[in-house]
């Protein structure tokens, strides 16, 4: 086991794939010279060369459609997008051609690539820098959507996203590139779909993604010591393929539904949880089910009204304990 | 004639939807076939039938698309706008203007990756010169020196408008080729020949290591843009001066001159006739896909599965 920040371990899964793969390849903005905007890739391009690991001009388009037309030809690219936000430009790439050419051309190629992307709140750069769009992926037929929350899982599951035969979102939450924690040695892969419990408990599962993962799992230490309540906490890992099974064991088990997600309220992920478990499972519920969100507005810049605004601890226990009464 | 067929099926209700002819362009495609190598990679847009079809696709696999059957390239999964013959090279039909410019960008980044020495291929039209994808792709082209041949077919509209109303340049594409240090190349894409030449030196260009290129060729639709346009728009002297620049009457008075027999090209004509005739014939007889292939190949496992 290795210490490794959530940022290293980007590097860490994409060298590892490159090394066993030659058809892998790493393109996008400022991240080979430079090692990315946020020192994700530092490393690769000195280790595989500026063939293997090369910048792109700003221009988002051309990366995706690069990619595009390398996976459909015998290569594996890794393509970043260096803030979510920026898909807002390049779209119709991922969604009207990535997405759907395998389905309309009757399964005749696949398109083995990752976009890789930093994604989410908390880092104070305002409103077109900081938004949380994987519900924008998840909306899409022929996209998997991975948000992975430690510094194993960017390991395990972007290396398991680069040997998918499919495209997939890789959504990397800026707030939590410093943090560290224990990674496997040697080769690691997680499989992608499969969502994780963290702390099993009975009263009540909450279900997070990404960045809503150590909040869910602090507010759990607080339910437990301050309010007598045993919480399940679950890390969904992976928004298509969604481990519908490992929700569904945890919620039938406690009765109660509570999902933490840093997207804007209208259509997040925890919608379409809050609705299969609605129309499944309705008879093991044993009271609403309650979805954490942040509101339905742009992220403010300043960190009191970020904070303020995006889901916390103290929010996440309020709302459980209003459900457990 | 399959173009001409169709549209005759069009008029039958026999294709649905919509569907996009280059009646009056087919001498671009035609020498563009002719001159890429069997494992070179084409990239067309919507307007796309004969670029497809010149690669080797199935004709029968064409009209059966179009017409929604079983039998089609896509088994009716994607229509008219989207042919695709991954086997003979075909990389699809595009319906987003501009979209498939990098992404044939990116097959021949891998063509050059893996030293295949394959080189790509992107037809367009003279409107896709106005959206930023093209920008996009011509520099990111140009700075990673890529095996891609850009084509730009200028058939004088972008869809009901002319293309010069709304064109800071008199030639959408010629004029635009400085700015990605590419050399101006500005043709009679009515002449096959022509055509021919100009293709194989760009794509020898390209396979040798020379990087992309920019050319434009200028043709014309003898129809409107889809099935919906009648094509008013256009001046009835314009019309008819290009209707007399037909590419396949011009070429086969060529061919006369040069001394190949009428009977020789009346073989050739009834032989193609035939063709078109047996591959609708195949495509009316073929069913309507099976229902049960709606939610399939999403994945490349073959399903549309979502969740556990």
């Amino acid at each position: 086991m290795a210490q490794l920040s959530y940022r290293e371990a980007v590097s860490a899964a994409i060298s590892q794939e490159m090394r066993l793969d030659d058809r892998v390849v790493f393109i996008g903005e400022d991240v080979a010279a430079a090692g990315g905007v946020f020192k994700t890739t530092e490393g690769l391009q000195a280790e595989f060369g500026p063939v293997r690991v090369r910048d792109t001009p700003i221009a988002e388009q051309a990366i995706l459609g690069a990619a595009m037309g390398a996976a459909m030809t015998g290569l594996r690219p890794v393509a970043e997008i260096m803030f979510s936000d920026f898909f807002a430009v390049c779209w119709d790439i991922v969604v009207n051609q990535i997405a759907k050419t395998r389905f309309m051309s009757a399964g005749q190629c696949s398109f083995p690539l990752v976009i890789r992307s930093a994604n989410g709140g908390g880092a104070r750069f305002g409103a077109q820098h900081s938004q949380s769009v994987e519900n924008w992926a998840m909306a899409v037929p022929g996209l998997k959507v991975v948000a992975p929350s430690s510094p194993a899982d960017v390991k395990g599951l972007l290396a398991a996203s680069i040997r998918d035969p499919d495209p997939v979102l890789f959504f990397e939450q800026k707030s939590l590139y410093g943090t560290k924690g224990e990674v496997p040695d040697g080769e690691c892969v997680e499989p992608l779909g499969k969502a994780k419990v963290l702390r099993e408990g009975s009263d009540v599962t909450i279900v997070g993604l990404a960045a809503m993962v150590p909040k869910a799992l602090k507010a759990a230490e607080i339910l437990q010591d301050k309010h007598g309540i045993s919480a399940t906490v679950i890390d969904v890992r992976s928004l298509v393929p969604l481990d519908t099974t490992t929700i569904f064991e945890s919620v039938s088990a406690t009765g109660r539904l509570v999902t933490v997600e840093e997207n804007p309220r209208l259509c997040g992920w925890g919608a379409e949880v809050s609705s299969l478990v609605a129309e499944e499972l309705f008879w093991d519920l044993e009271g609403p089910i309650v979805r954490v969100t942040t509101p339905h507005i742009p992220l403010p810049s300043a960190d009191a009204l970020e904070d303020a605004v995006l889901p916390s601890v103290d929010r996440i226990v309020e709302n459980v304990v209003r459900l457990a009464d | 004639m399959m173009e001409q067929r169709a549209y005759d099926l069009f008029m039958q209700n026999l294709v649905k939807g919509t569907s996009h002819l280059a009646l009056g362009q087919e001498a671009v495609a035609a020498g563009f076939g002719e001159a890429m190598r069997s494992d070179d990679y084409t990239f067309c847009t919507y307007r796309g039938h004969n670029h497809t079809l010149v690669r080797g696709a199935s004709m029968t696999g064409i009209l059966g698309e179009l017409m929604g059957r079983e039998c089609g390239l896509l088994n009716g999964k994607g229509g008219s706008m989207h042919l695709m013959s991954v086997e003979h090279g075909a990389m699809g039909s595009y319906a987003i203007i501009g979209a498939h410019m990098p992404i044939a960008a990116g097959a021949a980044w891998s063509a050059q990756y893996r030293e295949s020495g394959q080189v790509a291929v992107c037809f367009f039209g003279d409107g896709t010169t106005n959206i930023g994808a093209f920008h996009e792709s011509l520099n990111f082209a140009a700075v990673w020196s890529l095996p891609v041949v850009y084509v730009c077919e200028n058939n004088l509209y972008m869809e009901y408008t002319p293309i010069g109303d709304v064109t800071a340049v008199k030639n959408p594409g010629a004029d635009r080729a400085s700015a990605y240090g590419l050399e101006p190349i500005l043709i009679d894409g009515n002449d096959v020949d022509l055509v021919y030449a100009t293709a194989q030196a760009a794509i020898a260009k390209a396979r040798d290591g020379g990087g992309p290129s920019l050319l434009e060729v200028q043709t014309y639709r003898h129809g409107g843009h889809s099935r919906a346009d009648p094509g008013k728009y256009r001046p009835d002297e314009e019309v008819k001066a290009w209707l007399a620049r037909d590419p396949i009457p011009a070429y086969r008075k060529q061919l006369l001159a040069a001394g190949v027999s009428d009977s020789t090209l009346d073989t050739i004509d009834q032989e193609v006739s035939d063709r078109v005739d047996a591959a609708e014939a195949t495509a009316r007889s073929s069913s309507p896909p099976p229902l049960d292939i709606a939610d399939t190949d999403l994945w490349a496992d073959g399903t549309s599965t979502w969740r556990t």
